[in-house]
């Protein structure tokens, strides 16, 4: 069952179309993995979804409820309860992070659920014990994310996002920000969330990764979805000839 | 001067102490606020209220505080007698001869001056508070289904209080000897008092202790405002 629809959506930066025709679909427990070029419009597809962007045109139905859709040319968002609804089903993890550095980490996991979520404290806080023991930082509840390495942060950030309980988890390049030697503690953390069904989205600079993880991988280029499938199909028997230049690239590092 | 003139000088000037610190505090609690408000009636999306809130800026910015004070004070008195001289009455004009017949009109007028013209700088200070937080937080906020208030005041105005602090901390630094300015309009405050005591002894000395006074009361805000930074010294 499609949990995540999305029809022919467009997006343009003053004259600059960036997405120009993308439909997919993302099933229930289903990962999805997202390559392509710098400049493709993976980014930009991501923020549409998650309403950080208006889409110009399409349609997104996120669970059965419509986000928007197209009415004469126009995209025609939902009203903003429903925008909400929509939001609070879906998690979103970001390159930087973005952690509230004035809180500290037990207090950046427990804020939407205590002030958007309105559960009470001691709930909220003994769903973060969990979720940081599953993070394996279990001993970090009291520090500030300053005070954590970027591979922390970024479990951190994890953390935060699933304590809503998100339907779909998606991330917007969870590895570029950190060092090559902390992408494996993240990946880990993804791969343990695969295991547990979670539905994912990833989009990524992590071919390996991408292959081992991924049911489904979609390449954007240029702002269309070229070559879409299972991994065995994208990697292993690459039909279209610019995924497979890109991944030339890749296998010869 | 004798050590004996010098004590009475500076008890002169303790006893006046008081009505500097006034004016200091009035000012102090009253345009931090306004110049929050000043900050968002600039960031308003509604162009016309930003540029008039840009014209005000330049305005409190770009004339000397001196100037500002003597034109408050006495444009109430002047708009009343051109009215008299016209014949023109009415709610506005009683409201100003009320406000003129007012025991405090001389520390009102002051505290107007100082307001509007310290509200000027901070908008200006917390302007660039604001708007050094990263986009990231207001995207990670909304995500999290934060409302736009929520997001405000549990998200941005901490971050925005420890980045504005060392920059507010040197206007108020600034506030404490603009103080004195008040003296123009013959508000018995300590610089005044000194320049009186001074003619009366021809000696310069009683400068050099009102200059302490500031000097030490600067010393008491620095430490203030140190207190206050490291407070806020638990993250980064």
């Amino acid at each position: 069952m499609a949990i995540l629809e999305v029809k022919n959506i467009s997006k343009s930066f003053d004259s600059l179309k960036v997405l120009k025709d993308i439909s997919f679909n993302v099933d229930v427990g289903e990962v999805v993995a997202i390559i392509g070029p710098s400049g493709s419009g993976k980014s930009t597809l991501l923020r549409c979804i998650n309403q950080l962007e208006k889409a110009d045109g399409g349609e997104i139905n996120v669970d059965g409820a419509n986000m928007f859709r197209t009415e004469n040319g126009k995209a025609v968002y939902a009203p903003s309860k429903t925008l909400r609804d929509i939001r609070l089903k879906i998690g979103l993890v970001f390159q930087n992070f973005n952690l509230f550095p004035h809180f500290s980490v037990t207090q950046n996991i427990i804020e939407a659920p205590v002030h958007v979520l309105k559960q009470s404290k001691a709930e909220a806080k003994s769903a973060c014990n969990e979720l940081l023991k599953k993070m394996g930082l279990e001993t970090k509840g009291a520090a500030y994310p300053c005070e954590l390495s970027g591979g922390q942060q970024q479990r951190v950030s994890i953390a935060r996002a699933l304590a809503l309980k998100p339907k779909i988890l998606f991330f917007d390049e969870p590895t570029s920000a950190l060092d090559p030697e902390l992408t494996g503690e993240i990946l880990k953390v993804i791969k343990d969330l695969a295991k547990e069904k979670m539905t994912m989205v990833i989009v990524t600079h992590e071919m390996a990764f991408a292959r081992d993880v991924a049911n489904h991988v979609i390449f954007m280029d240029d702002g269309y979805i070229v070559e879409e499938g299972s991994p065995e199909e994208v990697f292993g028997n690459t039909r279209n000839e610019r995924t497979k230049q890109f991944l030339q690239r890749f296998n010869d590092r | 001067m004798t050590f004996e003139e010098i004590k009475k000088v500076t008890q002169i000037l303790i006893e006046f102490l008081p009505n500097t610190l006034k004016l200091f505090a009035w000012t102090l609690v009253l345009s931090i606020p306004v110049g929050v408000l000043v900050t968002m009636l600039k960031k308003c999306r509604f162009k016309p209220i930003s540029w008039l809130t840009n014209l005000y800026i330049l305005i409190m910015r770009g004339t000397p505080l001196m100037l500002q004070i003597i034109a408050i004070y006495y444009a109430v008195p002047l708009i009343i007698a051109s009215a008299a001289k016209s014949g023109k009455t009415g709610g506005i004009y009683d409201l100003l001869t009320n406000l003129k017949n007012n025991e405090n009109y001389m520390f009102i007028a002051l505290v107007t001056a100082f307001v509007l013209n310290y509200a000027a700088y901070f908008a200006e200070i917390f302007r660039g508070g604001i708007e050094a937080i990263p986009k990231g937080q207001y995207e990670a906020a909304s995500m999290l289904g934060m409302t736009k208030m929520q997001t405000f005041f549990r998200i941005i105005l901490p971050q925005v209080t420890k980045r504005v602090i060392p920059a507010t901390a040197n206007e108020v630094i600034v506030l404490v000897k603009d103080t004195s300015l008040a003296n123009v309009i013959a508000y018995a405050e300590i610089t005044m008092k000194a320049k009186q005591q001074m003619n009366l002894y021809s000696s310069i000395a009683p400068l050099f202790i009102a200059g302490a006074f500031y000097f030490v009361l600067n010393a008491v805000v620095t430490v203030a405002f140190a207190v206050i930074e490291k407070k806020f010294d638990y993250y980064k």
